[in-house]
């Protein structure tokens, strides 16, 4: 097929992947949505199979069969709780394929390539790698692999981090000067090392901004492999998800107060002239799910705030069944999402819409907030510092000035916790002893239930 | 004027070019590089928290365009080390298509009702 086919091929491509991801801003046509993605892949895909210069076709049918079956059992096999460490997998891989095909076409173009490829080249190989292992870091704290806490980082870490990047600089240089294929691979090794480092460090409450991150760095990376082929369908789809993933960046950091450098190189810790867990818990009230069954069952509207506890303790479904018996007694009930609640952006709607939840219960922060004053009944499963009011009125916290839910102004705010343990942040929640707060220690799920008979019983 | 820039591009967006590519193509590149960042904005900004996930999942997958690319290498006239980094893209590459628009079709189908 001529060049000038195979490029509107790619510009229809393009127009599918923009409605696709215009079909994404409504639930509603988000299916469809979806689809029209898949749809402008397999056009960009076709078009590329007839590309005169593409002529052996065994090796290429073999990989799309060997990744298909991988891909499909994956994404058929995974639990909605896995869905971070799914996508943070997924994005390595997509990370991975840019810096290797970077390394192919340098290989074989080297020698007659003009200095603004060769400088593509370097980008997409350390972009790419960085993608690569930092994924993997973060697809190995999320799962929670054990090995993952011995691993220390390196003594004055940030100051290793910067020579790392100095060094990929330097070797770019030297790139352009003469290029080759062993100095190409030397790049990618340091910024693999690099991407490791970078992630490591980087606390669990911060995830879900290092995987947006980590999701516009895979786009980065496609993008400049676009350069280095002259492909417009890599930039365009590239540059469209590194937009993506630059706006949840911004969306979570905004989310937690923090600034996007605060979140990489970790300087959240916590105060030391905060008070202590001691000081903070005087006021502690123990409650039991008969109490709660006997609150809910006289309320008129429940908020319920779910953290990434929920997910841990896999409450959501004995949370719908706790929806739906509210309502079915007159009773309204909502969900208050914090945007960094779980540990991905929108992690939380995911949950509950798989329990079966209908989307409309779903409110945004800004919204419960807005509402929360008539509230009966605040019930929270498995967050902490999300509704921790400090945030609002201590200016000393680390967490000062983070937008919080106000579970606290709730008539009754009851909170299903195992213990008075700290979240993320490290600190006491000062909500938890409250005077209109009431502690109901127990695991997520089993709490939920218990609560349910208790209803039904009463 | 459209069908011109796609005609200027045809010289060098042939595949895996041996060709240094001139300055009129490489403006091109970043000409559409830059709006599609900023059609990428206009679009992203609109979309609800609820979808926050799917949306990740789905550009996700549409990152796996590299396999674009990773064809290319892969089915060039000569097999060479090219081949293999080739192959090894387009099976990364096809497990992050694949996979990802599996997983987001998964995902939203839950928000459906």
């Amino acid at each position: 097929m001529a060049p000038v086919w195979i490029n509107l091929a790619y510009l229809i491509a393009a127009v599918f992947f923009i409605l696709g991801l215009k079909g994404m801003t409504k639930p509603r046509t988000a299916v469809r949505g979806n689809l029209f993605g898949a749809i402008g892949m397999l056009i960009a895909i076709i078009a590329t199979l007839l590309a005169a210069s593409v002529v052996g076709y065994a090796w290429i049918i073999v990989g799309v069969i060997i990744g298909t079956a991988i891909g499909v059992y994956a994404a058929q096999t995974v639990k909605m709780e896995q869905m971070p460490e799914m996508v943070a997998l997924f994005n390595g891989l997509g990370g991975a394929a840019s810096f290797l095909v970077a390394g192919a076409d340098f290989y074989t173009n080297s020698s007659t390539a003009s200095s603004d490829v060769v400088i593509a080249t370097a980008l997409s190989g350390i972009i790419g790698a960085v993608t690569f292992s930092g994924s993997g870091v973060a697809f190995a704290k999320l799962a929670e692999f054990k090995f993952m806490k011995k691993i220390k980082p390196l003594p004055m870490q940030q100051m290793m981090n910067g020579g790392m990047a100095l060094g990929l600089l330097i070797l770019t240089v030297i790139l352009v000067a003469s290029p080759g294929s062993i100095l190409y691979w030397l790049i990618v090794i340091l910024a693999l090392v690099l991407g490791y480092y970078l992630t490591l460090g980087i606390g669990g409450a911060d995830m879900p901004v290092v995987i947006a991150l980590l999701n516009s760095y895979s786009g980065l990376a496609a993008a400049a492999t676009g350069f280095v082929l002259g492909n417009n369908i890599l930039i365009i789809a590239g540059s469209l998800v590194g937009a993506s993933g630059l706006i949840l960046t911004k969306v979570m950091c905004d989310a937690m107060n923090r600034s996007l450098p605060a979140v990489l190189f970790g300087t959240l810790g916590p105060a030391a002239d905060g008070p202590s867990a001691d000081e903070v818990y005087t006021n502690v009230k123990a409650t039991s799910a008969d109490e709660v069954a006997m609150l809910l069952d006289i309320a008129r509207k429940v908020v319920i705030v779910p953290g990434y506890g929920m997910a841990v303790a896999q409450a959501q479904h004995a949370v719908r069944d706790l929806t739906n018996l509210l309502q079915s007694k007159g009773v309204e009930v909502e969900f208050g999402i914090h945007p960094v609640a779980g540990r991905m952006p929108g992690h939380m709607n995911v949950l509950l819409a798989e329990a079966d939840i209908s989307y409309d219960l779903l409110k945004e922060m800004d919204e419960t907030n807005s509402t929360i004053e008539q509230c009966d009944v605040c019930l929270v499963i498995g967050a902490n510092d999300t509704v921790n009011p400090d945030a609002r009125t201590n200016p000393k916290s680390p967490i000062a000035g983070m937008p919080i839910i106000n579970a606290d102004k709730a008539k009754t705010c009851v909170i299903i916790k195992r213990s008075l343990s700290p979240g993320f942040a490290g600190i006491p929640n000062p909500l938890f002893s409250a005077d209109n707060a009431l502690m109901l220690f127990a695991d997520g799920k089993q709490a939920v239930q218990d609560i349910i008979t208790a209803i039904k019983e009463g | 004027m459209f069908v011109n820039l796609l005609l200027a591009q045809t010289n060098t967006a042939e595949v895996v070019s041996a060709l240094p590519v001139n300055g009129v193509a490489l403006v091109t590149g970043f000409t559409i590089f830059v709006l599609a960042i900023f059609i990428g904005n206009e679009i992203i900004a609109k979309i609800p928290p609820t979808l926050h996930t799917p949306l990740m999942s789905g550009s996700n997958a549409i990152s796996g365009i590299s396999l674009v690319g990773a064809i290319l290498a892969t089915g060039s006239d000569h097999t060479n080390l090219a081949t293999v980094l080739g192959f090894l893209a387009v099976v990364t590459a096809t497990v992050n298509v694949v996979g990802g628009f599996l997983v987001t079709h998964r995902m939203l189908e839950k928000f459906k009702r």
